[in-house]
């Protein structure tokens, strides 16, 4: 059997690496939102060992629910991003300063 | 060590080597691709944890419909790379020493506080009566005690939907479209044209 210990250790690494990779690449705005699904998966790690551990299917049920509104998150992260390449023409964050007084 | 902890650690390292290449990546096209492969090894991954169901809707929403959507908007913005890539080793020692942080945060979590195992590990074992089906009692769980959960998760989808299909719809001039009024109103004389003329003879 998989230890609780290694599984959670390895959800940790990857939410640090994703948190890494958002002040790596903080002028692109599509690695960012990749860097976010990233994220939402390595706390669906925890919840699915926990589910294992304790032998409790309602981990996996949050699971799921947080894999739809990652799905929704991401598809109107998207179109959110499409729009904002059309209005003006690049997608680095740093640019975005419109509505600074 | 038996098979499934050998396979687990196996693929686990395949993962964070995926994870570095996402946020290392100089093309984004190559970071969604490592994208791809970290979710195909989270499914595995999941399936060694006996969450069959959820590593299968993980390889088929995540990988066939979220990525290959990173993917289509990748492809269709024009993105300067090389404007991208200035900076990223000025907040490159930032950002390592707080994923250190946070994963010397979580590993003094996990390792100072003992979880009572042999309680816990009775119940585990539940999973390996003859005849488990997870997605079965998945689904049971999901239309029985989160019903309304799952109801608020399918208007959310449709929120989603709606909302992009909002957002990226624009009117172009000169776009050919149908008039649906139109064709509903249109009547078989204004199309059609009955002509009188002589029968054609042989000679």
């Amino acid at each position: 059997m998989i230890p609780l210990e290694s599984v959670l250790l390895l959800a940790g690494a990857l939410f640090a690496l994703s948190v890494a990779g958002i002040f790596l690449n903080r002028k692109n705005m599509i690695v960012l939102l990749m860097c976010i699904e990233l994220m939402l998966l390595s706390v669906n790690f925890n919840f699915v060992a926990f589910a294992r551990h304790l032998g409790d299917l309602n981990g996996q049920v949050f699971v799921f629910f947080i894999m739809t509104v990652a799905a929704a998150e991401a598809a109107i992260g998207l179109a959110i991003l499409v729009v904002l390449f059309r209005k003006r023409n690049s997608i680095n964050v740093e640019q975005m300063d419109v509505m600074k007084g | 060590m038996s098979i499934p902890e050998i396979l687990f650690y196996a693929f686990a390292a395949v993962l964070v080597v995926a994870a570095i290449g996402v946020i290392t990546a100089r093309n984004p096209v190559h970071a969604a691709l490592f994208l791809v492969f970290a979710f195909f090894n989270s499914a595995v991954l999941w399936l060694l944890m006996e969450a069959e169901f959820l590593a299968i809707v993980l390889a088929l929403v995540y990988v066939g419909a979220v990525m290959v959507l990173f993917l289509f908007v990748v492809m269709m913005l024009d993105i300067n790379v090389a404007q991208m890539r200035q900076g990223f080793t000025r907040y490159a020692p930032l950002g390592i020493v707080i994923a250190l942080i946070v994963v010397a945060e979580i590993a003094s979590v996990v390792w100072v506080r003992s979880l009572g195992d042999e309680e816990l590990s009775a119940a585990a074992a539940s999973a390996d009566v003859v005849g488990y089906n997870n997605t079965r009692a998945l689904g049971e769980l999901l239309y029985s005690k989160y019903l309304y959960p799952f109801e608020v998760a399918a208007v959310i989808l449709l929120l989603a939907i709606v909302a992009a299909i909002v957002l990226t719809m624009r009117r172009r001039a000169g776009m050919k479209q149908q008039d649906v009024a139109r064709q509903v109103a249109v009547r078989a004389r204004d199309r059609v044209r009955i002509v009188k003329m002589e029968a054609e003879k042989e000679t």
